[in-house]
C-alpha cells in the first residue's frame, strides 16, 4: 500500500495539474516554461549554500569528528531508540534546512540512500520543519515575543514526525 | 544562527583534524565536497526546473485558490476564533495550500501576511490562532518532497520515490499530533474563561 502510494503520487499529481490547466484553457506550455525558468534560478541560487555547507560537513566527516560524536552518543541514543548517526541530523534539522541537507547527503554517501539510515533521514527531512527558524521568522515579523505554547507544540509535532520516520524506515 | 553553526562546523572539524593529525585528509575532504556540491547542483537543476514548471501550470490555472476554497471547513475547525469573514482566513489557506504543493516561495509571504492580520493591535503576546497557525505550519504539510527525491536519485537510490508514501504518512502523523495539541490548548483556554 505504502509502496503503491509512492509509485503513483508523482504521475498522479502531474496528470492532475496538466488536466486542470487544460480544462481552465491556460497556455500550459508557456506557464510551464515560466515556472521552469524559476526552477533553474532556484537551483543556481542554492549552489553557493550547498558548496558552503557540504564543505563544512566534509571537513567534519574527514576529521573524524562526526564518527566521534556518534560514538559518544551511542548510549543516550539507544535509550531514545534513535540510531546514533541520526542524532547530529536531528539537532541540526531544528535550526537550518540547508545544513541538515548537508548531513543527509553525508549519510547517503556513507550508508546509501536505500539503507535504513538513508530511508529514515529521507523521511525525516520530508516530514519535519526547521522549528527555530520558522518561529523566529513568523513571530519576528510581527514582533511577537511571548510565543506561549508554540515551541512545545512544534516540538511535539516534530518528535512525532521523527518517531514515525524511524518506524516507517524499518519496513 | 547559520553563521555560528557554519563557523562551528568548520573550526571544530579543522581543530579536530589537527588534534588527530589528519589535516591532509581534511583539506582533501573539503576540496572533494566542493566539487560534489557543484555536480549535485547541476543534475538537480533538471528535476527542480521540471517540477517548478509543473507547479507553475497549476498555480496559474488557479489551483491554489481552488484548494484554499476547499479548505474552508478545515479552517473553521482549526481557527474557531476567526469569524467567517476574518481577513486572515484567505492568506492562511493560501499558505497551507502552497505548503502542501511544496511551493515554499508562495507560502511564506502569505503566511507572514496572515500573521500580521491575526495580530489584533500591536500586542507582543501570541493569540491561540497565531500559535495554531505556526504549529501546524511547522508540523510540515508538504505532500511531495521533490528535492529529497532528486537527492536520492543523484546518490544512486534504486527507488528514489520510495520515500513518498512513508513521508506522506509521517507528515500526516506529525500534523495530527499538532492539531490534537492545539485543540487541547483551545479547550484549556475555553475552560479558563468559564
Amino acid at each position: 500500500m505504502i509502496q503503491w502510494i509512492s509509485r503513483m503520487l508523482v504521475p498522479l499529481i502531474i496528470s492532475y495539474i496538466v488536466g486542470f490547466g487544460l480544462l481552465s484553457k491556460r497556455p500550459i506550455f508557456d506557464d510551464f516554461l515560466a515556472g521552469a525558468k524559476d526552477g533553474i534560478r532556484t537551483a543556481a541560487d542554492i549552489l553557493p549554500t550547498l558548496v558552503g555547507l557540504m564543505t563544512a560537513v566534509g571537513v567534519l566527516r574527514t576529521s573524524g569528528f562526526l564518527d566521534a560524536v556518534s560514538g559518544w552518543l551511542t548510549t543516550p541514543a539507544q535509550w531514545l531508540h534513535l540510531p546514533a548517526p541520526l542524532i547530529p541530523l536531528t539537532l541540526v534539522r531544528l535550526i537550518s534546512n540547508s545544513a541538515a541537507t548537508g548531513l543527509v547527503l553525508d549519510i547517503f554517501t556513507n550508508y546509501g540512500p536505500d539503507s535504513f539510515l538513508g530511508m529514515a533521514a529521507s523521511i525525516m527531512m520530508s516530514s519535519t520543519e526547521t522549528v527555530f527558524y520558522c518561529i523566529s521568522i513568523y513571530f519576528g515579523s510581527v514582533h511577537v515575543t511571548k510565543s506561549r505554547y508554540t515551541l512545545p507544540g512544534a516540538m511535539i509535532a516534530t518528535t512525532v514526525g521523527i518517531a514515525a520516520s524511524i518506524f516507517l524506515a524499518q519496513k | 544562527m547559520l553563521n555560528y553553526l557554519w563557523g562551528f562546523m568548520l573550526l571544530t572539524g579543522i581543530l579536530w583534524g589537527a588534534a588527530n593529525n589528519s589535516l591532509d585528509a581534511v583539506t582533501q575532504g573539503l576540496l572533494n565536497s566542493a566539487g560534489d556540491a557543484v555536480k549535485l547542483c547541476l543534475t538537480m537543476a533538471g528535476v527542480m526546473s521540471f517540477w517548478c514548471g509543473i507547479l507553475e501550470v497549476g498555480n496559474r490555472a488557479g489551483l491554489i485558490e481552488w484548494l484554499a476554497y476547499k479548505m474552508e471547513p478545515i479552517l473553521t475547525f482549526l481557527f474557531p476564533d476567526l469569524d467567517k469573514d476574518h481577513p486572515a482566513r484567505l492568506p492562511i489557506s493560501v499558505n497551507m495550500a502552497a505548503n502542501m504543493l511544496g511551493l515554499g516561495m508562495a507560502a511564506t509571504p502569505a503566511g507572514l501576511e496572515a500573521m500580521k492580520l491575526m495580530q489584533e493591535g500591536k500586542q507582543s503576546k501570541a493569540t491561540n490562532a497565531m500559535c495554531t497557525f505556526l504549529i501546524i505550519n511547522i508540523s510540515s504539510l508538504q505532500l511531495v518532497p521533490v528535492t529529497m527525491i532528486a537527492y536520492r536519485s543523484q546518490y544512486g537510490s534504486s527507488d528514489p520515490a520510495a520515500v513518498l508514501g512513508p513521508a506522506l504518512i509521517a507528515t500526516g502523523c506529525s500534523t495530527l499530533a499538532a492539531i490534537i495539541f492545539c485543540k487541547l490548548m483551545d479547550l484549556g483556554k475555553a475552560v479558563k474563561e468559564k
